[in-house]
């Protein structure tokens, strides 16, 4: 037994160093986007408060930009908002005044499935293989996990942790992310993945030979998963060839959001999330 | 002693801010990103024992990890960093050299030393870093050239910052 001690005393060293670095490969290992404790993630309360008070100063510089994105981004809503109104009640139509909304939504078929709200970017990267981005509204501002978010309707990430004032985004550029999206023209979906390399391109897999590929095509969203509505942009194929042995195309796609320069994201909230998840998981127990 | 723990619980603080406000949002050419936080780990005294050594290395690459999502990345490639680094102090210098002086400093020890020695540890670190997070040897060239660039540019502001901030 003395003897024992004596060896650990004689080897501490390298014994404390084998196990902090087991302890700390596991937790590379381990590591899941789901299903993470708290506490080593960026939407505490302490880094997200350091980071909250840093970017609020840094992106004053920015809002200038911002300013002028958004005012585009009202400019084409207003287009839609007046076409929908002429198509609803064609004749009658007066002004584009906000009093109409809920006739809208009254009249069309659909009632509205995804509500939408804002929030602003407090900290992000590109620079990683598995980027996140951290965003200052959480559970208090009715964050939920699973949310989509977007910035200038263009596909940004999705919501993986709630702490109480803050959230943290997995976001496109993140290998461990895949998203189903489809080519725009021809209806034919695959899967959206990142490889790492470049921040500006993503890969669109699973899209076989015979489906007609051009450059220059949009690719946007399908709308099967419940966290983004059908037909947001995702981006443009910018190049695609035809893998050695395989039967599908590798498609590189150009990203339509601009990820170095995210300040203010968009938060999609599907009110129908639960009772998809509950009719979801009624198939999968019964078969 | 006190005063000592005060400056080492600074440095700590700064290296941590600097990498996680600064220096993570830098992206060069599409490849190249700064890890100058492991500072910290440079400056320690030669005779910190090597338990603590590896101890305060944990907690520093730890605590990154917190900021940037990604549990145990840091801190195994900063484990590893303190823990080779007494091999490569008796490697780069005489014990008496160690013994005597107190700390790797460049007025102690020489801009050209002080160079040597840091870019002993940024390449460690951050070859143990890319490949941790590249978890493939798939691209392999294009890994090796990252970690290449940016341990040049890393190598390049720590030494810098020994003659602009951290005089003492």
């Amino acid at each position: 037994m003395k003897n024992l001690f004596r060896l650990i005393y004689r080897y501490h060293v390298v014994l404390l160093f084998v196990l902090l670095e087991t302890l700390s490969l596991s937790m590379v290992v381990t590591y899941n986007n789901y299903q993470r404790a708290t506490f080593f993630d960026s939407s505490n309360f302490i880094t997200g408060t350091l980071f909250e008070k840093f970017s609020s100063f840094f992106q004053i510089f920015q809002f200038k930009q911002v300013n002028i994105k958004m005012a585009e981004e009202n400019a084409i809503l207003r287009a839609a908002l007046q076409e929908q109104l002429l198509k609803s009640s064609p004749g009658t139509y007066r002004a584009s005044d906000s009093i109409y909304l809920p006739q809208i939504a009254k009249d069309s078929s659909i009632r509205a499935v995804y509500r939408f709200t804002t929030a602003r970017v407090i900290n992000n990267s590109v620079n990683q293989q598995h980027n996140f981005i951290t965003i200052n509204k959480g559970r208090h501002d009715g964050v939920k996990p699973d949310m989509g978010v977007i910035a200038n309707g263009q596909v940004v990430g999705l919501v993986t942790n709630v702490s109480e004032n803050f959230s943290t985004v997995i976001s496109l550029l993140n290998s461990r992310w895949k998203i189903s999206a489809k080519i725009k023209r021809n209806d034919y979906f695959g899967s959206l993945s990142w490889d790492g390399k470049d921040y500006r391109r993503v890969q669109l897999n699973e899209i076989p030979y015979h489906v007609p590929v051009q450059n220059g095509d949009s690719v946007v969203t399908t709308g099967y998963s419940s966290s983004f509505p059908e037909g947001l942009a995702i981006g443009t194929i910018s190049d695609f060839s035809i893998g050695t042995g395989s039967n599908f195309y590798k498609i590189e796609v150009l990203l339509a959001a601009d990820f170095k320069n995210l300040v203010i994201v968009g938060l999609v909230e599907n009110k129908q999330t639960y009772e998809i998840k509950q009719l979801e998981s009624l198939s999968k127990d019964g078969n | 002693m006190v005063i000592n723990l005060l400056k080492y619980a600074l440095v700590f603080v700064v290296s941590v801010l600097l990498q996680v406000l600064i220096f993570n949002n830098v992206l060069i050419a599409r490849m190249i990103s700064p890890f100058f936080y492991i500072l910290f780990i440079v400056l320690l005294p030669f005779d910190t024992p090597r338990a603590l050594l590896l101890f305060l290395s944990f907690s520093l690459g730890l605590t990154v990890d917190i900021f940037t999502n990604t549990p145990g990345v840091h801190a195994s490639a900063c484990l590893l960093t303190g823990f080779i680094r007494p091999g490569v102090l008796s490697l780069i210098s005489s014990r008496e050299t160690l013994e005597s002086v107190a700390a790797p400093r460049v007025e102690n020890m020489g801009v050209q030393w002080f160079a040597g020695y840091v870019t002993f540890l940024v390449l460690i670190h951050h070859s143990f870093l890319f490949f941790i997070e590249a978890f493939t040897f798939q691209s392999f060239p294009l890994t090796l050239l990252r970690i290449i660039l940016s341990s040049a540019l890393s190598v390049i502001l720590i030494v810098l910052s020994q003659f602009i901030i951290f005089r003492k």
